[in-house]
């Protein structure tokens, strides 16, 4: 039960809901867009969310695409994590998806709503993070496409008023060797202790992380540092894990040190299955 | 829109009824329905105890706006014909309390539905997401194999039939 | 008949359909208010102030309940309790103040707007702080509580209540110790987190009846407390229980009652319903409670139980509600089930700042054995003896005592030596308990542990049974049992059919309970269900049997005593061609000419427990509760030894419970158990920050067992009677949760080398346990 209320519109078009969102916001309704929906309305409830109108974007054709082109895959960002995941048009993705909430919040989670949310994990960036995808953005100043790691800063970088409409993906990483593994405290279900997601491209491990840090992140810096042929693999995990982007978590999932301890397990794993080009699945 | 009257297709029935935007499809089902099967386990998202099933998918209704839930077909537990799904429930002793069934059984009446001859990773990846705190999981995972055998055999016998 | 085959349970169809109500599923009408807690955002606090106008000013908010210093201060054995905190807050989500508003959302936004001060208070964390010297009171005002007579808190410290054991020679049994061992153990407290949260309704009717409705196990409890604590004529209070989702003793405390009885209150009597959040019955509403231990034990060095020597620190949390006779059950079972001649505890409910404890599954019980029976692996260990057999040697048997001192014979303690065999054999014991798996990463491992229980309840405790007809020679089946899941209702109906030799789906029973016309049934715990109300069933059908005689003899002219009833229908025994059917006589035979006889029929049975006492101040020798079950346990478990992840492959549970009278139920009640058992001892606790506050009260960072997770599972049962019982059925709806913490401790601890003492289990802990163990 959502204690406050809040006006709900569904517009069927991105420059339709761009519009509305600045009435809105004029009129000090402090706009939010929404779709799945499920973070509005669990923080909704416990009125850690504040506003007056929420814009559905689901009516949004292109944010339901789910196509694979030849050089691209294109993804809306109202596609459900379940289609996501069963589409299997990347495998990589399509796991890493499946370990995100369960199989019937997934019904209702979206591609964008975890991208973007406020809960940190926000756990589909890591496969999108690897792969060069691109965001398409509609916004009060048009649509803008652009590379999500240039404008990542553990969520999508977005102006007041933008949304992201769109993901696609270059075809040629859909079917590079991958490994992706999520820990948890304890159980099968829920928030992660930490979450890796990997990929081998021209021979060189991309690496990204959630769960380690506040927010989730791909570094280049590990990556030269996993894939320095040169030193020992332990020696290289050990050094790679003191380049963090930022302090360790410490929550209800457990300690910074075990953390740590797990990451470097998980790096240790991550350059066993990536040594050959065959697919490993955690 | 703030508060209106929608429209919801619920059970096979067209139902009118008058909700505020933020009142999630759990909320318009019990208190506007008296549909009590959903129940408000957690209201988070978290339990299943409140999972319908829309439009063939298994669906927690505290999870999704009432305003939602128009032009989907919805059906909670009540809308269930008695199914063998639910005889094997009582059969296999696959609840105690109670509380938690409704849900385990929108959730499994659509797995099966959808993937008759799923294997046991498929039927956990869909039936984790319910919680019951009385069984130990077995009762629930027998009376679903079991529903779930029936239903394969009816599906062979209506191949067999379109064959004859 | 026989008990054979399983009866579904009656209520079965309502509950797979949906039809089934709750407590929450009533009331959805406009002249039902709904009331929302404000619960306290400090552990340990003086309330400055509080200020309600903000609230009063949202449309449909009609009060605000806060604290007041003429409501009564509530509690079972102690009333230290306010119903809602006046004064000073002594938990992290403490009820403030309730707001009652026409819709449920109107009374979250008055909530939001009630703006509480709090001046804090420094935390007692953790019980061995609160006994600290020098440490925070969390009642100053202790020593002026009214209290029960048979518990005792000790004024100016944190200990509410503290019960001694003391048999034999404490120091005679070191002296015939050859070797000894010690050691500590600690958990935290933790959830029931039944499916369905709290939920009360109350409303008080123009003529000053009061009418409450709730998710309880204890109706009849709360209108004794109630009566109590308002001095109001419990004649005028009605409580109904309807159909409980999941208890597990976190429903038997009376707390949302209370606090909808004063909504109501404060609105002229208009109906009003608390209901629980998941975030409110987590920490708001009792939990399981945690405790500290020291275990220390002795034996000669061929493995001979000779002395043992326990502290047992029961984490009661902020009050003392069932935490004193928690702390008092755990006392009675203080050692393991084994014949040990020399016995010293003391085990002390302590308050701290965390949430309040109620009864959990088990009543202390898994708990005490957690400490027991892992100082038993230890000891098996430092004798270099295998630790089944180290049980098997010392084993309670017949003729053995209790640490209360009571004589046991084989139908009050049943068989411990076949359950420990039947184990050995279903665990394939003598393969070896652990062994890597072929990469060397993996390990498996196997432990057990031995339970008993008996309970600790209140001496007068009694159950009533009503049964009437229906002009079809069907049965009403009336019981003040609630059916909170375990299916008793449907094995009450069983009993009274076996007797009356008639189809048990002819014997109606009334699931929801309703105190004014149903016969008590003291409360819905302890697993005495079968025990208390069964026996009153067959007292209710024997006094049916002897009016059917009566009746039957008149008709069929003949005395009572050469009559038999059975198959709906009262015949002569040498002559069964010669009968009346009971539709005839259910309500008095009438003759052709119309005279009529009899009347209606109405069967009545009661039962209260027998020779059962207060324990003994100083030795705490007594009787506390009627007969035992015992039990074997164990699990399998496969770590990975790098990163110290696991799974349970197999749990396994054989159990004496005298007579299996439902056989997929009984199996379905252990089996249940053991998945909140493994639950409890490997991932479930509350997470405190450094000031008590709780970080994790939902169920996606409170996470119980889920479908996938689950194991295994191997049941058997032995079945030796308890003679006093119906049938000879033992308690059974606890005991498969009580070995399982211990047995996981005891397997991982062997698995990864080194002694796990502390719950939950998580990967984590034993990574540290073993870093610690590591560090020169």
């Amino acid at each position: 039960m959502i204690p406050f209320d809040f006006d709900y519109f569904k517009p069927s078009a991105a420059e339709e809901a761009v519009r509305l969102y600045q009435t809105l916001r004029e009129q000090g309704k402090r706009p939010v867009y929404f779709a799945g929906g499920t973070e509005i309305i669990t923080l909704g409830r416990l009125n850690r969310i504040d506003t007056e109108a929420v814009i559905d974007i689901k009516g949004i054709e292109e944010c339901q695409t789910l196509r694979l082109d030849s050089d691209d895959l294109v993804m809306g960002s109202a596609v459900t994590l379940s289609r996501l995941q069963e589409s299997g048009f990347f495998p990589l993705l399509s796991q890493t998806v499946s370990e995100i909430a369960d199989h019937t919040a997934r019904n209702k989670i979206t591609l964008g709503g975890n991208l973007c949310g406020r809960i940190y994990y926000r756990e589909t960036a890591l496969p999108l993070l690897l792969s060069d995808t691109e965001m398409v953005v509609a916004g009060p100043s048009g649509r803008r496409r652009v590379p999500l790691n240039s404008a990542f800063d553990g969520c999508p970088r977005l102006a007041d008023g933008e949304f992201v409409l769109q993901l696609i993906t270059p075809s040629v990483f859909l079917g590079l060797p991958y490994y992706t593994v999520k820990i948890r405290r304890q159980w099968e279900v829920g928030y992660p202790l930490i979450t890796v997601a990997a990929l081998k491209r021209a021979g060189q491990i991309r690496a990204a992380f959630s769960g380690v840090c506040l927010f989730p992140f791909r570094s280049e810096r590990i990556e030269e540092i996993l894939n320095d042929g040169g030193i020992e693999k332990g020696a290289r995990v050990a050094e790679a894990v003191r380049h963090l982007p930022g302090p360790v978590s410490e929550d209800v999932e457990g300690s910074p040190d075990y953390r740590l301890y797990r990451l470097k397990n998980a790096l240790l794993d991550v350059m066993q299955a990536l040594k050959g080009e065959e697919h490993a699945r955690s | 829109m703030r508060a209106a009257e929608i429209r919801l297709e619920v059970n096979g029935e067209v139902r009118s009824i008058y909700v505020r935007s933020s009142d999630t499809l759990l909320h318009a089902l019990r208190d506007k329905l008296g549909l009590t099967g959903a129940k408000p386990g957690c209201l988070n998202g978290d339990c299943g105890t409140c999972t319908i099933d829309a439009d063939g998918m298994p669906m927690k209704s505290c999870l999704m706006l009432a305003v939602e839930a128009q032009g989907l077909k919805i059906t909670t537990v009540e809308g269930l014909a008695y199914s063998s799904l639910q005889a094997e429930f009582v059969d296999k002793f696959a609840f105690q309390c109670g509380y938690c069934t409704p849900g385990f059984i929108m959730n499994a009446n659509a797995l099966i539905r959808k993937h008759p001859d799923a294997d046991d990773a498929t039927i956990t990846e869909w039936l984790e997401s319910n919680i019951c705190r009385c069984t130990g999981y077995k009762e629930i995972e027998d009376a679903v194999k079991s529903a779930m055998a029936i239903a394969r055999s009816r599906l062979a016998d209506q191949k067999g039939d379109s064959q004859a | 008949m026989t008990f054979d085959n399983s009866m579904y349970r009656k209520e079965s169809l309502e509950k797979v359909t949906g039809a089934a109500k709750y407590a929450d599923d009533y009331g959805h009408h406009p002249g039902m208010l709904q009331g929302k807690l404000v619960i306290s955002r400090y552990a340990h606090a003086r309330i400055v102030s509080i200020d309600t106008a903000e609230a009063m000013k949202v449309a449909g908010v009609r009060a605000v309940v806060t604290g007041q210093a003429d409501f009564p201060l509530t509690g079972e054995e102690i009333h230290d309790r306010p119903p809602i905190a006046y004064g000073k807050v002594r938990y992290y989500g403490e009820p403030v103040a309730v707001v009652v508003a026409d819709t449920f959302q109107a009374a979250k936004q008055g909530a939001e707007r009630v703006v509480v001060h709090y001046d804090p208070l420094p935390v007692v964390r953790s019980p061995s702080e609160a006994i600290a010297p020098n440490a925070p009171l969390v009642h100053e005002d202790l020593a002026r509580y009214e209290k029960i007579q048979h518990v005792f808190p000790e004024p100016n410290t944190n200990i509410a209540d503290r019960t001694k054991i003391r048999k034999g020679d404490i120091a005679n049994g070191w002296r015939h110790s050859e070797v000894t061992v010690e050691a500590r153990y600690s958990f935290g407290p933790s959830d029931h987190a039944a499916m369905e949260t709290r939920c009360a309704t109350a409303e008080i009717r123009p003529d000053g009846q009061i009418l409450i409705d709730s998710s309880t196990q204890a109706p009849y409890m709360i209108r004794k407390l109630m009566g109590e604590y308002f001095k109001l004529d419990p004649g005028k209070i009605t409580v109904t229980a309807p159909l409980v989702g999941g208890a597990y003793g976190g429903k038997v405390p009376t707390q949302l009652e209370i606090v909808a009885y004063l909504a109501s209150k404060a609105v002229g009597g208009r109906p009003v319903k608390v209901f629980n959040e998941r975030e409110e019955d987590i920490i708001a509403s009792p939990v399981h409670i945690g405790l500290e231990a020291k275990v220390k034990l002795g034996s000669t060095k061929d493995g001979k139980l000779q002395a043992a020597e326990m502290t047992y620190l029961f984490d009661s949390g902020a009050y003392s509600d069932k935490g004193a006779t928690i702390s008092r059950a755990g006392a009675v079972s203080c050692t393991g089930p084994y014949r040990i001649d020399n016995v010293w505890c003391d085990s002390l409910c302590v308050y701290t700042n965390r949430p309040y404890a109620t009864a959990y599954r088990g009543f202390s019980h898994s708990e005490v054995l957690f400490a027991f029976e892992r100082t038993m692996d230890l000891l098996a260990e430092k004798l270099g003896m295998d630790p089944l057999a180290l049980r098997e040697n010392n084993a309670v048997c017949p003729g053995d005592t209790t640490p209360t001192q009571v004589a046991l014979n084989s139908s009050s303690i049943g068989n411990l030596p076949e359950c420990i065999a039947k184990l050995k054999a279903l665990m394939n014991w003598d393969e070896g308990r652990v062994h890597s798996l072929q990469n060397g990463r993996k390990v498996r491992a196997k432990g057990i542990g031995c339970i008993w229980k008996t309970s600790t309840i209140d001496t007068n405790a009694s159950s009533g049974v009503i049964l009437t007809y229906n002009p079809d020679g069907s049965l009403n089946l009336l019981s003040g049992l609630v059916e909170i899941g375990t299916g008793t209702k449907t094995v009450l109906a069983r009993m009274a059919a076996e007797r009356l030799k008639m189809d048990a789906g002819r014997i109606h029973v009334r699931m929801e309970v309703d105190t004014r016309t149903m016969p008590e049934h003291w409360k819905t715990v302890a697993s005495r269900g079968t025990y208390m109300a069964g026996r009153a069933v067959l007292q209710a059908t024997d006094d049916l049997i002897r009016q059917l005689k009566d009746i039957g003899s008149r008709v069929l002219v003949c005395a009572p005593d050469e009559l038999e009833v059975g198959y709906e229908k009262v015949y002569i025994r040498d002559e069964p061609s010669l009968y009346c059917n009971i539709s005839d006589i259910a309500f008095g035979f009438q003759h052709t000419n119309g005279n009529a006889i009899g009347g209606q029929l109405i069967g009545k049975g009661t039962f209260t427990f027998r020779h059962l006492t207060h324990l003994d101040r100083e030795t705490g020798a007594g009787k506390p509760g009627p007969e035992w079950s015992v039990g074997a346990q164990g699990v399998e478990i496969e770590l990975d030894t790098r990163d110290f992840s696991y799974k349970v492959l197999k749990a396994y549970s054989v159990i004496d419970v005298g007579k299996v009278l439902n056989p997929k139920a009984a199996l379905g009640q252990v089996m249940g158990a053991m998945s909140m058992g493994l639950g409890f001892a490997g991932r479930e606790t509350f997470v405190f920050d450094s000031k008590g506050k709780i970080l994790n009260p939902q169920l996606r960072n409170y996470i119980p067992p889920r479908y996938g997770e689950h194991p295994e599972y191997a049941v058997e049962f032995v079945e030796t009677p308890h003679i006093d019982a119906p049938y000879g059925a033992r308690g059974i709806g606890e005991h498969g949760l009580i070995g399982m913490p211990a047995a996981l401790g005891n397997a991982l601890s062997l698995a990864a080398g080194v002694q796990l003492n502390k719950l939950p289990l998580v990967p984590e802990r034993i990574w540290r346990t073993k870093m610690e163990g590591a560090a020169p």
